[in-house]
């Protein structure tokens, strides 16, 4: 009998293929590909300006490249270029096989809600139709990202930047998503919140088996929860490689001073 | 000065052939929104003028016109309206509904049940029943074009977590022919079962917000809810003091400033016609009889 | 014993003569005729012909009689004739540039080809109540001088020559003018659909949006490039006479803001334009509707969209003051039978929260 699981592990779940984009005579990013597979993290990481958050645009479908493609093997086993999909699919896709944590929860919520219906939303959306197997999902969801639940009939609007974050999370993760973009999710958060919230993010990464690009400026956010690590300066990628690898021993230059700039514990 | 002379019905055939037009593409998708080149008429935006532009556009010199407003022919609005109609167009009116071919209505469906041979003309303020969600109009588009109505259980969602019941007590959503998500006018929700499998044609006129919508006979429709709290209309439980009914929707009538209520039928011509055919209600009075309409 | 309420139909009839009664005011005192409404206030006038979309002084003037002075009133009076009006077709566009001018300053430059012309403004009067004015006043009679008869070239051709301003984009002649008032409006809309509303919309919304926008909530650092207030003659194009035939005046005034320059990866920085167009003198409508309508070019010319008068759906869903006062107004239509849906629903809940709130549930709850 075909192992199925492990068939797709061996395909690629997205590739890049020569991504570039540039506004007017400005390049963002210039000639990039990878490829990412089922369970695998991967961090992209460079300063301000190194042109990382165009790319994760890029392969989230909200940008079209100006060079090159993004493609992504749908949950059908048909692997499509995402400048093919039309509205309707991308939205729909967005909505369940992916996730995207936005750095400001703000971004990623309906603030205004209780946190139950944050949760619910995107299962009322596929067409559940039942309160309370909503309702209890939701709190599931939300005893799994450690907010207490008698906070679910709550708005985000009160609580703190870190449970705000985590219930982001949760509202991705309900549809079980096997790729979850992230735009600097620890961003803005005290050192220890960000400490607990990687760690709730290492486990259920672990646990769901999910696909990750994360896009950090953050060393350590980088060496602590993915396998590899891309390195953008100047709209190029400079280094690429497995994280410990390219953290324990830099090759580029630019990539040696960023990792002698990260402050010893 | 130019004295104008007014066409059959106040339009111009022009107009009334484009409101046509989004008449019958409204009829071809049901509960979808056409928007439509709303004219400037007599009454003010707001005032029904997207219901008298429906009626213009398919009135014609058989046709018999009734027109209510909160279910009682005699309210000013209704008043108004028909007077209109009776100039503009010399049709025969009526309070009665079932001899009425078209009737104008400002939030109620009447009680007594419609025919084959009659079309239900509403008054819309907002169409879009998911404005008060998302203000954007090329937002919402996009939602029902795609058909992305998750907020609006959202909203539903809300609703039963904050209150226990879903607190939408008129202009209650349904869905159209298991596609378009509808706002079927102010009316109670009381009345949205009325709408479902209806013999009559349903038109919809928004004329401020510019759109037309349509239930053609015979459509499913169907009020949003959960499966575990299921979709409950709403009547005051008492019979009319009137008439005795004990299945239309009523009006609550303050009769004194102690807390004295009494409770009456909404719908007027089915009140007066129960009460015609020896139906009386704890509190029977001859009403006062208007001048007949001409 | 309750009696149902009946006699609506007698009531507005009586509300309709007590009307008419109130609009003609003491007997005593004199009618007011049309030409001295036309006549003497003809700034009312201009703004119901320009709000009303209609050219007809004449009836303007009726409209504001017949609103007792309500503008708002009379604008509705005004829009729901013209609905009824039938179309021979579109005039050629009107040719400002050679418009036999009675007003025209411009901020931008201290002096200009053909001048620098006050005409009749109210800029730089004391706002000093005139009491001689009450009693009647015979004016003096105004300075004369020789016919104008230097050429008037627009201040912002004068600009374009060289380039400096963007230019207006070229007319496209197979291509028609969108009509609002013929097809729906949808969103996003192009500029010709955008500046109709504009022309339509109400006075105070343009004003308190143009002055958002000098404050803060999407500025486009304006300037004055030129207003012009005149006469233009108006033309149709006959298909049997194969030209276009002079149909007759009107007077109109014109604002032509310089805004903020903007360049790009390709063309060199110039600056932008705001249009402003109204029937009559009408200078604080078309220096509103110019500074919004650069507002709204914000989309096109890829500024970011922050404040209300940038925002094309807010402002063009919201200008049109007869659907403003429609929907405002109809609050006063009987909703009793929604009020009574919302009355059951509140009952039902302070039922609830009330039976919730007993001694026996609370133990319930405890236990």
């Amino acid at each position: 009998m075909v192992d199925q699981a492990a068939l797709e592990s061996d395909q690629p779940l997205l590739m890049a293929k020569s991504l570039g984009k540039s506004f007017g005579r400005i390049a963002a990013c210039r000639d990039v590909s990878f490829a990412l597979y089922p369970g695998e993290v991967l961090a992209i990481v460079g300063e301000s300006g190194s042109g990382k958050s165009t790319l994760l645009q890029m392969l989230s479908g909200q940008l079209a490249p100006s060079a090159g493609h993004v493609s992504y093997r749908m949950r059908d086993g048909v692997t499509r270029d995402l400048t093919t999909l039309g509205e309707a699919e991308r939205r729909f896709l967005f909505r369940t096989d992916w996730g995207f944590v936005h750095q400001d929860p703000a971004q990623g919520l309906r603030m205004a809600v209780s946190a139950g219906a944050n949760v619910g939303e995107r299962l009322m959306a596929v067409g559940w139709n039942h309160y309370g197997r909503i309702r209890d999902t939701a709190s599931d969801w939300l005893s799994r990202v450690e907010i207490d639940v008698a906070r679910i009939d709550d708005a985000p609007r009160t609580y703190s930047g870190g449970m705000r974050q985590r219930l982001q999370i949760a509202r991705n993760l309900v549809t079980e998503p096997r790729l979850v973009f992230m735009d600097e999710p620890t961003g803005g958060l005290d050192v220890s919140v960000q400490a607990r919230l990687l760690d709730l993010v290492r486990s259920l990464v672990a646990e769901l088996h999910l696909a990750v690009i994360i896009v950090t400026h953050d060393l350590a956010v980088a060496r602590l929860l993915s396998h590899r690590v891309m390195v953008m300066k100047g709209g190029r990628v400079i280094e690429t490689g497995l994280t410990d690898q390219v953290l324990d021993d830099p090759r580029e230059p630019y990539t040696q001073l960023l990792v002698s700039s990260i402050l010893p514990p | 000065m130019n004295a104008p002379a007014y066409n059959f019905a106040y339009l111009d055939e022009q107009t009334k052939r484009m409101i046509r037009r989004a008449i019958l593409k409204a009829i071809a998708i049901p509960g979808y929104q056409v928007p439509f080149a709303s004219r400037e008429m007599p009454m003010p935006y707001g005032w029904g003028t997207g219901g008298v532009q429906v009626t213009a556009a398919i009135l014609g010199p058989e046709d018999v016109l009734k027109v209510i407003d909160q279910g009682s022919d005699d309210t000013t609005n209704a008043i108004s309206i028909r007077k209109f109609f009776a100039k503009t167009a010399g049709v025969a009116t009526t309070t009665a509904t079932n001899e009425a071919t078209v009737i104008q209505t400002r939030h109620r469906i009447p009680e007594t049940a419609l025919h084959e041979n009659q079309v239900l003309v509403y008054q819309v303020p907002i169409p879009e029943p998911l404005r008060f969600l998302e203000p954007r109009e090329t937002e919402t588009r996009r939602m029902h074009a795609l058909a992305e109505y998750g907020l609006m259980h959202v909203k539903l969602y809300e609703d039963i977590a904050r209150f226990g019941h879903i607190a939408t007590a008129y202009a209650y959503p349904v869905k159209v022919n298991a596609r378009y998500v509808m706002d079927p006018s102010p009316t109670p929700k009381f009345d949205n079962p009325k709408m479902d499998n209806c013999p009559a044609l349903q038109l919809f006129g928004a004329g401020r917000e510019k759109r037309i919508y349509a239930i053609p006979p015979y459509t499913q429709v169907v009020s949003l809810d959960f499966e575990d709290h299921p979709f409950e209309p709403y009547r005051f439980n008492a019979p009319c003091a009137l008439c005795g009914a004990e299945n239309s929707y009523l009006d609550e009538i303050v009769t004194d400033d102690k807390g004295g209520r009494m409770f009456v039928c909404s719908d007027t011509d089915y009140c007066e016609g129960r009460q015609a055919t020896g139906h009386h209600g704890s509190l029977s009075a001859a009403p006062y009889k208007e001048k007949a309409h001409g | 014993m309750y009696v149902a309420v009946k006699g609506g139909e007698r009531a507005i009839e009586n509300a309709h003569r007590l009307l008419a009664h109130k609009r003609r005011g003491d007997q005593s005192v004199p009618e007011v005729t049309l030409a001295q409404i036309s006549e003497q206030l003809g700034l009312a006038v201009d703004r119901v012909m320009s709000e009303g979309s209609l050219y007809d002084r004449e009836l303007a003037a009726l409209a504001i009689k017949q609103a007792r002075g309500d503008l708002i009133e009379a604008i509705f009076l005004v829009r729901a004739f013209r609905a009824t009006m039938p179309r021979f077709g579109s005039s050629e566009p009107v040719d400002t540039g050679t418009m036999r001018v009675r007003r025209r300053v411009s901020a931008t430059f201290k002096d200009i080809p053909g001048g620098q012309i006050l005409g009749p403004t109210f800029d730089y009067t004391h706002r000093l109540l005139d009491p001689l004015l009450a009693e009647g006043l015979a004016p003096e009679a105004p300075a004369t001088a020789d016919a104008h008869t230097a050429p008037t070239p627009r201040v912002t051709d004068i600009l374009g020559r060289d380039g400096l301003i963007e230019c207006s984009p070229p007319a496209d002649d197979g291509a028609s003018v969108g009509d609002l008032t013929r097809e729906p409006l949808n969103f996003p809309a192009d500029r010709d659909l955008r500046l109709q509303n504009l022309a339509r919309g109400d006075e105070g919304f343009l004003l308190a949006m143009g002055y958002s926008t000098q404050r803060g909530y999407g500025r486009n650092h304006p300037f004055v490039g030129e207003i012009r207030f005149g006469e233009v003659e108006v033309e149709l194009f006959a298909e049997d006479a194969g030209f276009a035939v002079p149909l007759g005046s009107i007077e109109l005034t014109e604002c032509q803001m310089v805004n903020q320059f903007k360049g790009s990866a390709t063309e060199a920085p110039c600056f932008t334009r705001g249009y402003g167009l109204a029937f009559g003198q009408s200078e604080r409508k078309t220096m509103s509707m110019a500074l919004v309508d650069r507002a709204l070019r914000a989309r096109e010319l890829g500024e970011e969209v922050r404040a209300p008068a940038q925002d094309e759906e807010f402002v063009m869903s919201h200008s049109d003051n007869v659907q403003a006062t429609g929907f405002v107004e109809h609050l006063k239509l009987p909703h009793y039978v929604d009020f009574q849906s919302e009355l059951g629903l509140l009952r039902k809940l302070r039922q609830e929260f009330a039976d919730a709130s007993t001694p026996d549930a609370m133990k319930e709850a405890a236990e």
